[in-house]
This record gives C-alpha cells, structure tokens and sequence, in this order.
C-alpha cells in the first residue's frame, strides 16, 4: 500500500526535482536588453569558417517610443572593424551594401538583423568565433547612444529562425529549429 | 466539284506539312541552338588549386562535380552554401565519396592558396579551392559558367557581389543543374543523387 502511493508521487518528485534546472536556465535564455526606448533581442553571430575574417552579427531590434532612432555602428571585442550591411538577393546573385546613413527604427518598428538580410559586419577577426562564446560588444544608437551587449555565439548553419526563449538550444547545423 | 475537292486536299496537305515541320522545329533544340551564339554553362578552363595541382575540364574528364564561386570574406552566403553541400554530401553517404566541390574565389587579391585550404577544409576535404592567377582568368572562368562578379566598395574596402548557385556539371562536362539555399536538404540531395547515378 505504501509503496504503491509512493509510486504515485513519483512523477510528482521527478517534476519537483527539474525545478531548480529551469531556474538555472531561464536567464540565461532571456537575453535581451534595453536602452531607452529600445529592446535589443538576442544578439548573436554564427561560428566562423576556417581562416575567415568576417562574421554577420544580428538581433532584433524594437523601438517603442515615439522618435525614430538608428543604428549606426558598434563594435566587438574580436573584430577590427564594425559595419552595418544589407545583403539581398537579385535573381541568383548575392549582392552586399553598406548602409552608410545606419539602419532606420521607426517609432513603434521592429527591424531584424538576420542571415539573408540585414546585418551587422564584422571585419578583420582577429580570433574565430567559436559556437558557444559569448563575444562582447557594442550597439551605437544616434539617439539612444551605445550599450555593451554581448553576442552570442551560435552553429554554423544556424538561421536564426528559432524564437525567443530557446536561445540556448538554438541553430546547430541542418536548420535545426524550435 | 472535282476542284473544289482537290483545293480542298491541298489545304488539308499544306496545313499537314507546317505542322509537321512546326513539330520538328520545336521538337529539335538541339537543332534550333545552332549558330545562335548562345553559349552553353561549361566549358574550358584551366585553374591552380589551393595545392597547386592544375585542375581543368580535361582532368575533370569522367568525374561529375560541383563548382561555386564565392570569396571568403563573404559573411552568408558562402559558408552557407559550403555547409550546405558538405552536410548534402554526407548524407548521400559512400555514394558521394569521390565527388568534388570547387570552391572558385572572385577574390583571388585576398584569397590565398593557404587560405583557401584552410577555409574549403573546415568544411569538407571533398571541397577544393581555386583561384585564378589575375583579373583575366577570373572574367574568362565566370564567362565559360556564365556567372556575375561584381567589386563593390565599402567605408572600410571592398566586397563582392557574386552569383551564389552551386554549379552542378556531369561527367561529360556538361551542366546538370544547380543547387540553391532555398531549396530543401531532400531536393538538393535528389539531385545531386541523379548526378552521382548519371555516367
């Protein structure tokens, strides 16, 4: 009798005992930041080829307030120089820009930096970037001004398709998504 | 009335022949290319690879193959199409073992040989660069694949626009199809298994 009531507490202890991993791992998950009136969502870059100098950074990035700003340059720790790029397509051919002016947020926008599009380049690596780190850096905003974020360093292949919240899992090789 | 019969069967003849001859023509592209000038993907060429091995149409004789032009200061695109291909390649299994991926720079000023074996390596062994000797056999190599390059200056230097389709050429030499990002694993790993049972 008692040891068939414990049994049915078990699934109830074995849920109990994964508590403290989801605190554990919840904030590392959230990584996001604010600066004013912008929320920075997930920086993050991908690991880099043999021998490659250059990374694309991305984020997403809302302004919720009521002026326009623009993102107009930054940095990172292992990069010499910081750009701000669109790439696109035009038919089969990859075409690159630099936006010279920085990238427009609107009031109330969210404009997201991601692979196949806008970007933030990274030149002159001194050290590849390696899935898993983390590479400090920062965002300079014309009128927010500049916030230290750190980008998170993910796969290869990683698209940036997976949403908020599974950062920590995200983007191994073959469009692994969430 | 005998006439009218016989204007009649003529009409019904000549109507016969133009769609006869309309089918042949249409039915014949092979025919229809002739003296157009349209050039064919493929062709000729004669490049050194990141091991200084020369690597030409003739050597590739017998052996289909892919082929990608991409530089390796490109941030996207070309890791992108690199890991495609060698996760393509490694799915398809002992089938693919002997297939090879060229890696063409459009950016031989900065791409070195070493650089370029130290880039194509940490990807596959399957995959070898190639890097023409100067600006003239760059142009010729992306005409022969009918492929666009294009320098584009950035606040700090350069980049380069560049076709991102990886090249799929049979054993003859002869284009087969390409493969594109936005295409599934599955239908890039379908053809590139219809390449690989073509001989």
């Amino acid at each position: 009798m008692m040891s068939r009531f414990l049994a049915r507490l078990r699934p109830v202890a074995f849920s109990l005992s994964l508590m403290p991993l989801l605190l554990a791992v919840s904030p590392l998950a959230a990584h996001d930041y604010k600066l004013g009136d912008l929320r920075i969502d997930h920086p993050w870059s991908r690991a880099t080829p043999g021998g490659a100098k250059v990374a694309g950074g991305f984020m997403k990035i809302t302004n919720n307030g009521q002026e326009a700003d623009r993102l107009v340059g930054g940095t990172l720790v292992s990069a010499g120089i910081v750009e701000i790029h669109e790439m696109a397509m035009q038919g089969n051919v990859m075409t690159m820009r630099a936006l010279a002016q920085g990238l427009e947020i609107r009031p109330g926008q969210t404009v997201e930096l991601k692979p196949g599009g806008l970007h933030m380049m990274f030149l002159e690596l001194k050290s590849p970037l390696k899935e898993g780190e983390k590479v400090k850096g920062t965002l300079v905003f014309q009128r927010a001004g500049t916030i230290e974020v750190e980008f998170k360093v993910e796969g290869r292949g990683a698209s940036g398709a997976h949403d908020h919240g599974a950062h920590d899992h995200g983007g191994h090789s073959g469009g692994h998504k969430h | 009335m005998n006439a009218l019969k016989i204007v009649r069967l003529t009409a019904w003849a000549a109507i016969a022949i133009i769609t006869v001859a309309l089918l042949y023509v249409l039915l014949n592209p092979v025919d229809r290319d002739q003296g157009t000038g349209v050039a064919a993907i493929g062709g000729p060429f004669r490049l050194a690879d990141h091991n200084g091995q020369v690597v030409s149409n003739e050597s590739l004789r017998g052996k289909p193959y892919a082929l990608f032009f991409g530089f390796t200061h490109c941030p996207d695109v070309c890791p992108t199409a690199m890991l495609e291909i060698s996760n393509d390649l490694k799915a398809l299994g002992n089938a693919a073992q002997d297939f090879r991926v060229f890696f063409v720079t459009v950016d031989p000023a900065r791409d070195t040989a070493a650089l370029l074996k130290e880039y194509a390596g940490s990807f596959d062994p399957r995959i070898t660069g190639l890097i023409p000797k100067d600006e003239a056999e760059l142009a010729g190599m992306a005409r022969t694949f009918r492929a666009i390059y294009r320098k584009v200056d950035t606040p700090s230097g350069y980049t380069m626009d560049h076709t991102a389709s990886i090249y799929l050429m049979d054993a003859q030499g002869a284009f087969f199809g390409t493969l594109d990002s936005k295409e599934t694993p599955a239908v890039r790993q379908a053809k590139l298994k219809r390449l690989l049972e073509r001989r």
